[in-house]
């Protein structure tokens, strides 16, 4: 190739359209341009605005002045915003680990011999297909404070004392009942992913380690967790991003209540930024989610990427 | 090895195991489901069982859905911007993830992370600056708002997943074409993308999927009654008042989920390996 247009450039002073998209360097940016594009109009220039906002006293329909980091020093003296940025970790760390030890242990049952294994596989995969903030809606009514499903169910079991709890009208378990909805919606995720991963493990290597008289324990310990350890970082720091930025589960369940209890940064952002209308504000406290954006992305292309490429 | 001396038994206690699982990801449906079927009067009757239908079921609550409120218009923008925003972030992620996976050109390492980065960027980060974009092009409270916004977070998912399928496409294929004559776009469209329907196919369900369910820039987007999407609409505007809604709401929740579940179901085995490039949001 390189020949034939050494040879053919000089010749033709006006190369034709689809001889000019036959070379590499042209033809690779023109088909990279539309979505440089779309990114740099609508990602990169509001993120450009996030950081002026954060910095300014935006009020909606109002010009706005710069204040430098005004907005910021006023959010740690708020209860409300130092409450959120304290639920944002709880709900984070316990959900992503209630997800990664349910995901891991559903993933090793369905790596198994099975009857219908697509059935139970697409039963499974249910809850992460179905719109969000509508599935939620069916947990809003399952906690309900006068018919819930789950306290008459756990009433009748024996489990739970009559009335049962308000679940989303008391701080803890309002909390609970939201990392709850976010385990249960993210559950697939981690078992289909982990699912994946374990199927690439060679059966060789458990015959191997059988051999050399490892029992269940020893051989997940010893070849299933190693080997699994890429897959397992990637789903840990990718779920990490989209479970501190969730905002569908919180706002449909419990806008945050009881008292600001569980709010997190995304819910609270929509509060001040666009129900009170303190733009700034509202955007200065998104920009939470950005060092947790940055921290996944640096550990991905630092650890994660090398291994899987 | 247990299993081997005892298959009958492993085998039932495996399935046994399950259980709480399957109960747990589909208890909240079929409550959902129950719920939209049964007439107020056992809904709201404290001393029934609510597992159950006892006093028979009713079609009311779907019939004043679908006549009653808006729902037929919400699920039409639905459709409109989970199409027409899949069909416009499918096609140009399909040339930028080709042009990632088989060309040299400057730059194409850059922007290959910046557009991982870019698939990582939760849509929570951004709806408010993206809101005032969204009011300058004058698009403030329309359905073409989400149009123009979906294809920010289709376009990385889409582009990292066709990256992969492109891959997988042996290079001398797209050689032997151009050996033979054809331009570098020739063999593209003749060649190399009839190998890869299955990523285009996973793209576009991914795409509607994704639209459809997208909630905070379609909540705070838009607010008109005709301009909303299903999911805003059955949330925000079929909440009344008092507390006798819950029969509507769960109908509302069951019928905007219906076209997704559908698509579900026929493409099961896509959905999976597009969950396993990574698809979390």
């Amino acid at each position: 190739m390189a020949v034939s247009s050494a040879r053919i450039g000089p010749v033709l002073a006006r190369p034709r359209l689809r001889e000019l998209f036959d070379h590499e360097r042209v033809l690779g940016p023109a088909f990279v341009s539309p979505a440089l594009l779309l990114i740099g109009l609508l990602v990169a220039y509001p993120f450009g605005m996030a950081l002026y906002l954060a910095l300014s006293d935006a009020y909606i329909g109002r010009p706005s002045q710069f204040v430098g980091l005004r907005n910021f020093v006023t959010l740690w003296d708020s209860d409300a915003f130092r409450q959120t940025f304290q639920n944002a970790f709880v709900f984070t760390g316990t959900a992503v680990t209630l997800k990664l030890v349910l995901g891991l242990a559903l993933a090793l049952l369905l790596n198994e011999q099975l009857w219908c294994k697509r059935l139970i596989r697409g039963a499974v995969l249910l809850p992460w297909v179905i719109p969000t903030a509508l599935s939620t809606l069916g947990w809003w009514w399952m906690f309900n404070s006068l018919y819930s499903v789950v306290n008459w169910t756990g009433i009748h079991l024996g489990l739970l004392e009559p009335p049962g709890p308000n679940w989303l009208g008391q701080r803890h378990y309002a909390m609970a009942a939201v990392i709850t909805v976010n385990v249960w919606r993210g559950l697939p995720f981690f078992a289909i992913t982990l699912l994946a991963g374990l199927v690439s493990i060679p059966r060789e290597l458990y015959e191997a380690a059988e051999a050399d008289g490892a029992g269940p324990v020893a051989r997940f310990r010893y070849v299933t967790l190693p080997l699994l350890k890429p897959v397992l970082a990637i789903v840990v720091l990718f779920s990490t991003i989209f479970t501190f930025s969730d905002f569908n589960i919180v706002y449909v369940l419990t806008h945050g209540g009881p008292i600001n209890s569980t709010h997190l940064f995304a819910t609270l952002a929509r509060q001040v930024g666009l129900e009170s209308g303190q733009l700034g504000q509202g955007a200065a406290i998104s920009l939470y989610l950005f060092p947790v954006l940055v921290f996944v992305v640096w550990a991905q292309l630092r650890f994660v990427r090398r291994q899987v490429y | 090895m247990a299993v081997r001396r005892r298959p009958r038994l492993g085998k039932v206690l495996r399935h046994l195991g399950l259980v709480p699982f399957l109960v747990f990801a589909l208890f909240p449906f079929y409550h959902m489901a129950l719920t939209s079927l049964k007439q107020d009067r056992e809904l709201y009757d404290r001393q029934a069982v609510p597992l159950l239908i006892r006093q028979g079921p009713t079609l009311e609550h779907y019939r004043k859905l679908v006549w009653e409120t808006g729902f037929l218009t919400w699920t039409k923008n639905s459709l409109l911007v989970a199409a027409l925003a899949t069909t416009a972030s499918v096609v140009i992620s399909t040339v930028a993830a080709y042009a990632l996976a088989r060309l040299r050109f400057f730059g194409v390492n850059a922007f290959g992370t910046g557009i991982f980065v870019t698939y990582l960027v939760p849509t929570s980060l951004l709806f408010l600056p993206l809101a005032q974009v969204v009011h300058w092009l004058g698009l403030a409270d329309s359905t073409w708002s989400l149009v123009v916004t979906y294809p920010t977070f289709l376009v990385p998912f889409c582009t990292w997943l066709l990256m992969g399928y492109f891959r997988t496409v042996p290079r001398e294929v797209e050689e032997c074409a151009m050996v033979d004559g054809a331009t570098r776009l020739q063999a593209l469209v003749r060649v190399v993308l009839p190998m890869t329907v299955p990523g285009l196919v996973c793209a576009v369900l991914f795409g509607f999927t994704l639209s459809w369910n997208e909630f905070i820039y379609a909540l705070t987007f838009t607010s008109s009654s005709d301009q909303i999407t299903a999911a805003v609409g059955v949330t925000s505007e079929l909440i009344r008042g008092d507390i006798y809604f819950w029969g509507g709401l769960m109908a509302g929740a069951v019928l905007a989920s219906v076209p997704i579940v559908l698509l579900y179901v026929v493409f099961l085995d896509y959905y999976v390996s597009g969950l396993t490039a990574g698809a979390v949001r």
